[in-house]
């Protein structure tokens, strides 16, 4: 089971608290009706899936209920920084050296 | 290649086993090959063997990063069935079935398939409407599924708990006699062994570390850890990283995925007659040959390529178990482990040509292709030598995602996802 450090509640809480949702930083059109077909799709389906860093949203489902972004190793499962919702993707991430 | 037979064995036994054969040849890859598969699991396997066999394409190779069949197609459970809910899924998953039924014939190979029967249970009034839906909805395409009643479903499987006390009693089930198991690593060596006889190279321990394209856009070959390797057609086959190799080609997928954990306990004297699976519990459990208890768990909920998961996965799932056969709460769980699956949006699988010239991908398979080998194989093959899908996987394209044309499964696969 992982570990996950809330960025609201500060400590290291256990996985069953919390809820993943998906790729971060993926920004919903504010003319979602005005999308192409081709836009709707990659907004909708098509996800990075990458093998090593991942940005993913994550919602501390049991405790505070807020959601919250992490950037994970998807080979090692290792948490490399969690920060807040709506805060920018960090330029630079600690022991990035993988 | 020597054909197996009662002969061979009575032949063999009498000089002390000495005369068998390799399976398949291990040859040094060539400069160039008119297909390149990406990925020896059994699909990977099939496709080449049904082009050798079907289309007479034989200037074939299959890379395999690590082991032959030592990916998804040694991980999963081995449950055969073909009991979907709609037209397109039917179509493949049956096509699968009937070619499951003469498979070990055809490959002068012991699969091992065995129609045991697969059956699903219902614990409330949602389930009995699902699983009677699906029960209707697969008679009509010409799939066998009917319907039991609690007493009817325990006299099919003795060993499972029907009493009204249950948390989530069993209300009913629904039983597709002609599914069942097979052995998973068979199917991947009966492959193998087929396409290497008609001359198909089997390359293992080379990863694709690229894609090469010309300016023109089509694919020319693949950069392995083996060196360069050209090819007029490349066919990517490799389950949970399909999205990975197709990076390397510059498609991005509607895909994510998942670790998947399965478990097997001791081996036990013949128990568990059929396959039961429960989607509202979440469990799936089958006895192999060996007597190990086979039991299947669902996916963690984040990307991962560990194959690992976490414990609390399976203690989830073996609550279940306990829960429908509390003659196993005693039981001891030898080994478990972690697969790779690869999640479409709608839990369909992607069987097509891609905006790549010469690049075919079949992938998508989430938490259950294993059935669907032999049939997917055989429409893959056709849609690489055709460069023309087959009738029964042309629904399955990548551009049902921005048409919006899905086969959502992802509510009536009958499956626990």
């Amino acid at each position: 089971m992982l570990l996950i450090r809330c960025p609201y509640c500060e400590e290291e809480r256990p996985e069953l608290e919390f809820r993943n949702a998906g790729e971060a930083h993926i920004a919903r059109s504010p003319n979602i009706a005005g999308e192409s077909d081709d836009d709707f799709e990659k907004f909708f389906f098509i996800r990075s899936n990458p093998k090593g860093i991942i940005y993913e949203r994550w919602r501390h489902m049991h405790g505070c209920a807020r959601f919250f972004n992490a950037v994970r190793d998807t080979v090692s499962d290792r948490f490399l920084m969690t920060y807040k919702a709506g805060e920018p993707k960090p330029a630079k991430l600690p022991g990035a050296a993988k | 290649m020597k054909k197996y037979s009662v002969f061979a064995i009575a032949r063999e036994a009498m000089r002390g086993h000495k005369g068998w054969e390799e399976q398949w040849s291990s040859p040094e890859p060539k400069k160039e090959y008119d297909v390149v598969i990406v990925g020896a699991g059994g699909h990977g396997l099939a496709t080449a063997y049904y082009l050798a066999t079907v289309h007479g394409i034989t200037n074939v190779a299959v890379l395999e990063k690590g082991w032959l069949g030592g990916g998804n197609t040694g991980r999963n459970t081995t449950i055969i069935r073909s009991n979907y809910l709609y037209d397109e899924s039917a179509g493949i998953y049956d096509h699968a079935l009937k070619l499951w039924d003469g498979l070990s014939q055809e490959l002068n190979y012991n699969v091992m398939y065995s129609p045991r029967g697969v059956m699903m249970l219902a614990h409330n009034i949602h389930d009995i409407q699902v699983l009677k839906r699906h029960v209707h909805a697969n008679r009509l395409n010409g799939i066998d599924n009917e319907w039991l009643t609690p007493e009817q479903a325990k006299e099919f499987c003795p060993p499972l708990n029907i009493s009204r006390d249950a948390r989530y009693p069993v209300m009913g089930a629904a039983l597709q006699r002609r599914g069942g198991t097979a052995r998973h690593d068979a199917v991947a060596w009966g492959y193998a062994r087929g396409a290497s006889a008609r001359g198909v190279h089997i390359i293992q321990n080379c990863e694709v570390t690229g894609v090469k394209r010309a300016p023109n856009g089509a694919v020319t070959g693949v950069e392995t850890t083996r060196g360069f390797i050209g090819a007029r057609k490349v066919g990517v086959v490799a389950a949970g990283h399909s999205s990975v190799i197709m990076n390397m080609a510059g498609v991005r997928m509607p895909l994510e995925s998942y670790p998947l954990q399965a478990l097997v306990s001791e081996p036990v004297k013949p128990v568990v007659p059929c396959v039961v699976m429960s989607n509202t519990v979440h469990a799936y459990i089958s006895q192999s040959d060996k007597g190990e208890l086979v039991i299947g768990a669902g996916t963690d909920q984040y990307v991962s390529y560990s194959q690992t998961g976490g414990l609390h996965i399976l203690q989830h799932t073996l609550d279940a178990i306990c829960e429908m056969f509390p003659i196993f709460t005693r039981m001891k769980m030898l080994r478990s482990w972690g697969g790779i699956v690869d999640v479409t949006p709608d839990r369909s699988p992607i069987l097509a040509k891609t905006p790549v010239p010469g690049l075919y991908v079949n992938c998508g398979w989430g938490t259950g292709g294993f059935k669907a080998t032999p049939g997917s194989g055989h429409v893959f093959a056709h849609t690489i030598a055709r460069d023309d899908p087959h009738p029964i996987n042309a629904p399955f394209i990548i551009e049902r995602f921005r048409t919006g044309r899905l086969i959502d499964e992802a509510a009536a696969a009958a499956v626990a996802h």
